[in-house]
Formats: C-alpha cells, structure tokens, sequence
C-alpha cells in the first residue's frame, strides 16, 4: 500500500523538553496530490515537515517518504524530496543565478551543464532579469519564486513547502499558487503547510488541521465542512450595541456557540436546518434586534477551524 | 510558471550523484565567491595585520628588540601565527550566519556529504590565510625582513600556518553551530584567543615573565607553533619542534571534526 503513497506518517512524536511539538500524527499523502497542513501558529506543522524531511530526528512513531524509511534511510529520502523553508533558504551574498548554480552543482550537474540549468530556472519563474543581482536585494516575492526554484534543480518526488506564501503580498501569492498548481499538474506531490484557510482552500485536494501537535480533522475541504455542519446561519446586527444580546439569542435557540467576526457585527453559528435558523433569526426580531442581513450556507474553514478547535485563531496567534 | 516551462523545467534528467569530494569542491567554490561579492571582508582581513605588523615594529620594537630591523627578525613569523589565529573567527561566524538564516537546512535537505559544507568554510579560511601570510610577509620584506631559510622555509612555514588554521577553524565551527547570533561567536571565540595569543612568545621573549605565566606560556599551542614557524623561516627549527607545534591542531581535528558533525546532523 505504501508503494502509493508519497507520504505515510504512523504516530509521529516529536519533544522539546516537556513539550510535544508533535504529539502522534498519522499522515497518508497520496502521489501527486496537493495535501495541506492547516493550522495556528506553534501547532507543530513546521516541526511535523521538518522530521518528514529528515531534518530533525522524531521521538517516536515512524514515516516513509517516497517508500524510504526517514530514520533508517534517510539519505534516500533526500534524494526523493526537495523542501523549501519558511525563511528563505538562499545565500543571501551571492547571486541569484549563483545560487542556483551552487545547488546545480550540489545535484551533480557539472559546469556549463549547471549554467544551464540555473538558467532554465531563472527563466521559468521569470527571474532572468535579476540573475546576477545579489539576493539581499531582492523583493520578497522574488526571494520566494527563488527559493521555490531552488527546490526543483532536480525534479522531487515531494516538494515540501513550509508557508509558501506567508508574508507576500496579493499578486505574489496568487503567482506562488500559480506556480504550486503547475507542478501538481506536472506530477510532483506537494506537502504545503499554510495558517491561511483560504489557501488551503484554493490549493489542496485534502487538508489536515493540526492544533497542539495533534490531528483533528482530515479531509477535503468540502468533507472538512460537512463535518461541522452543513447549515451555517450567519446573521449581521445593526445595532452593535445588541450584538451580546443577539449572540445569547441565537445559542439558545440553536444550541451551538456562536462565532463573532474579528470586526464585530456579523455572527456565524451551526444552525442544522433552515426551519432552525428561520425560527433562530425571527426570534432575534421578536427581541427587537435588528438584522441588517442573514444568509444560510457552507462554512468558511475559518468557522470550521473554530468548531473544531472551540478557539478563535486570532486569539491564538496574539499568544504567540 | 506556465505549462511551457513547467516542462522543461521538470523533463530534466538526473545527472549522476557527485562525490563526496566534489561537494566539498562546490563549497569551496561558494567561499571563494563571498570574497567577490563582499570585499568588505577583505578589507578587515587586511588592516589588521598590516596594523600590527606597523605598530609592534616601529613603536615597540627599539624597546623590545633594540631596534625596529632586530625586531622584525623574530615578530614577523609571530604576526603570522597571530593573523591566522585570529583569522580562523571568520568561518565561524559565517557559519552563524547560514544557520540563522536556514539556508542549512537546505544543505542537509540534499543527498550530499554532510561534512561537505565545513569543507567549504575550511577552503575560505585556506583562502584568507594566504592573503592575509602573502600580505604580512611582503611588508615584511619591504621594511627589510630577511627569512634565513630561504623560500623553502617559507613555504614549510605557511604548510604549518594552515595545519594550525585547520585545527583552530574547528573551534570556530563549534561554536558557530552552537551560537545563534556571529557577533556573539566572535566575542566567545576572541575571549578565547585573546589569553592564547597574548600569553605566547609571539610579541615578546617569556624570559621576563612571572613563573607562573611561564609554565603556561611554554606549554601554549600558539607558542609551540610560533616556535617551529620562526625556526622554519628563520632557519634552526627541529623536527621535534616541529611535531610538538602539530600536536594540538591533530588533536583538535580529531576531536572537533566528530563533535561538529554530531552538533549538525542531532538538530
């Protein structure tokens, strides 16, 4: 079964002193897919990437990569894998071109050989006018297509990207999705851990939600949703001074805690039927509250983060 | 990326994996590129031996020596040891650097020699030694060194100075792998130097020296070396004078080439 899998985790554990950063994770990546690890951060998805990689040493549980063993094998794992880090993992003194040669070279791509290597790279992510520019002044987004392209000097059977797009601006992410979808298309599995729902959304065929080292919800991101609950009734109050008062309404009639937005004003909550969030919101009239919109449909992962988890995300990363 | 290139990009073949020594070769390569892009480097490499070779000769030296021309004779070989022992912070800090910034882990996400990279941080510390020694010695023959035992004196003596850069270069790698930030690393590793160079017969003769420092200082690796490299270029070293200056860089080698490569790969 494992010849299919990219990826196939069994019970993963991973301690820094008293504190398990992984805590027992199975993971089955199937080949070609887009899988994301979603989660806050501190959840332990760095960590969980960085023993699949074989760049730290688990405390327990076992995983193969590409039908390797990362703890018995784990120079046939690198050989299968290329992993692109949350920084940039660049010299940031050289050349991007220079860069690219070194790794080229690292591969076994031998002089002009290598040239023409790093040059084909620069060229397909569009950095060829920034070749023999030092990396230190590049713009983020550039850095980042860089990085992505130092992963793929050879083609890997898994490209593992930590935060891909963590820290880019609108237009550099959407060509990093870009770019992530073209090599899924080309075959490459692709390993991708995200704390952006919407990008886990937009990329990835299945979505395993990670808090505290643990597991809590794999699937699609559509299976993701139904598990929380298809009817999600999300209801914005006029009068924000009411919106207390709106929330207490809507948990007793429907029984499920509700969600605030980070702006105020718009409430989401499970509601299972329409006749339950029709009767939920008519009782909010009846109070004297007035809704200046309501709409029933699918959750956003947002919401599903917090069905899971019962925590806001925000609340989360102001912690950290 | 479009489809066009995401073709060319991934129809590559695999070429053959490289050797071991080939990797260390391509690091090499990597620090001989820094001198090029960044020559500030050059310049702190350069200053301060040129300084001190100036200052002890021409201020010191009458004192020390009886004159700057006396002088010259026995500190030229000492400045070189010096140099090279200060020198050796480099790679450590550089080392610092990669780490902090994760570009390390990339290294050891690829199918290569885990060691590879310390060779290429021991090629520009090579590098740097020779500039830094062919700087030094050229002063010092413009202001009329003279070595006794001729270029092949030279030449043993520079052989000498990279064995102990070899050695001392460990020190530095083990601290950079275990320090996070490079200006700690070369405040830890100056710390270090400072009582190992200072308290040798580089600048001055021990026999002045309170006892207790004596028995140190005649027993300091940096002395031991300095000994055999003024005897190589002077003329007169032996070849146990010799042997006992190898001693602390073999042991060194010995001890921190495990250590290092343990430090790196338990992360």
């Amino acid at each position: 079964m494992s010849d299919q899998l990219a990826i196939a985790a069994r019970g993963l554990i991973k301690r820094f002193g008293e504190v398990s950063a992984v805590d027992g994770i199975d993971l089955d990546v199937p080949r070609g897919m887009i899988f994301a690890i979603l989660g806050p951060n501190g959840a332990g998805k760095t960590t969980l990437m960085r023993m699949l990689a074989t760049l730290s040493r688990p405390d327990g549980g076992s995983a193969t990569v590409m039908g390797h063993d990362v703890i018995s094998a784990p120079a046939s794992v690198r050989a299968a894998i290329a992993m692109t880090g949350q920084f940039a993992s660049l010299d940031e003194d050289l050349t991007g071109r220079d860069n690219l040669v070194l790794l080229a070279r690292l591969w076994g791509f031998r002089g002009h050989g290598a040239k023409k290597r790093a040059d084909d790279l620069l060229a397909a992510f569009e950095l060829t006018d920034a070749a023999t520019r030092q990396v230190k002044d590049y713009s983020g987004g550039m850095r980042r297509r860089l990085d992505i392209a130092a992963s793929l000097v050879v083609t890997p059977g898994v490209l593992f990207l930590d935060e891909p797009t963590t820290g880019l601006d609108p237009s550099a992410r959407q060509s990093v999705w870009k770019m992530i979808r073209g090599l899924a298309n080309a075959g490459v599995t692709i390993l991708l851990t995200t704390q952006y729902l919407e990008e886990a959304d937009q990329l990835a065929a299945r979505i395993a939600v990670i808090d505290r080292g643990k597991k809590i919800a794999e699937g699609t991101s559509r299976e993701l949703k139904a598990q929380v609950g298809s009817g999600f009734l999300h209801v914005h109050i006029a009068d924000q001074g009411r919106i207390d008062d709106a929330a207490t309404v809507l948990e007793q009639h429907l029984g499920h805690s509700v969600r605030r937005s980070a702006e105020g004003g718009a409430l989401a909550v499970v509601a299972g039927s329409s006749a339950a969030a029709a009767k939920a919101v008519a009782a909010l009239t009846a109070q004297g509250i007035e809704v200046s919109d309501f709409a029933l449909g699918s959750p956003s992962l947002d919401e599903v983060f917090f069905s899971l988890t019962g925590r806001e995300r925000a609340e989360e990363e102001q912690k950290q | 990326m479009n489809d066009a290139s995401s073709a060319v990009l991934l129809g590559v073949a695999r070429p053959a994996k490289p050797s071991g020594f080939s990797n260390a070769l391509v690091f090499g390569w990597r620090a001989a590129l820094k001198f090029r892009y960044v020559p500030e480097q050059m310049f702190d490499l350069v200053m301060t031996p040129i300084m001190f070779t100036l200052l002890f000769t021409f201020v010191f030296g009458g004192a020390l020596a009886g004159s700057p021309a006396q002088y010259l004779q026995v500190f030229i070989p000492g400045i070189l040891v010096q140099t090279v022992s200060f020198n050796a912070v480099y790679s450590g800090m550089g080392l610092s650097a990669d780490l902090s910034k994760g570009l390390f882990d990339r290294f050891r996400s690829l199918p290569i020699w885990p060691l590879s990279p310390f060779a290429g941080l021991m090629v520009g510390d090579v590098l740097r030694h020779l500039i830094a020694g062919a700087i030094i010695l050229s002063i010092g023959l413009a202001l009329g060194y003279r070595p006794g035992a001729g270029l092949f004196g030279v030449v043993a003596a520079f052989l000498m100075l990279l064995a102990m850069g070899f050695g001392m270069g460990w020190i530095f790698i083990v601290l950079g792998l275990l320090i996070r930030t490079p200006m700690t690393v070369m405040t830890a590793g100056f710390a270090f130097l400072f009582p190992l160079v200072f308290a040798s017969n580089i600048m001055v003769d021990p026999a002045t020296m309170p006892d207790w420092l004596r028995a140190f200082v005649n027993v300091n690796p940096v002395t031991l070396m300095t000994t055999a490299v003024r005897g190589l270029m002077n003329g007169g070293a032996t070849s146990a004078d010799v042997l006992m200056a190898l001693i602390a860089p073999a042991l060194l080698t010995a001890v921190m080439a495990p250590l290092t490569l343990w430090l790196y790969l338990r992360r």
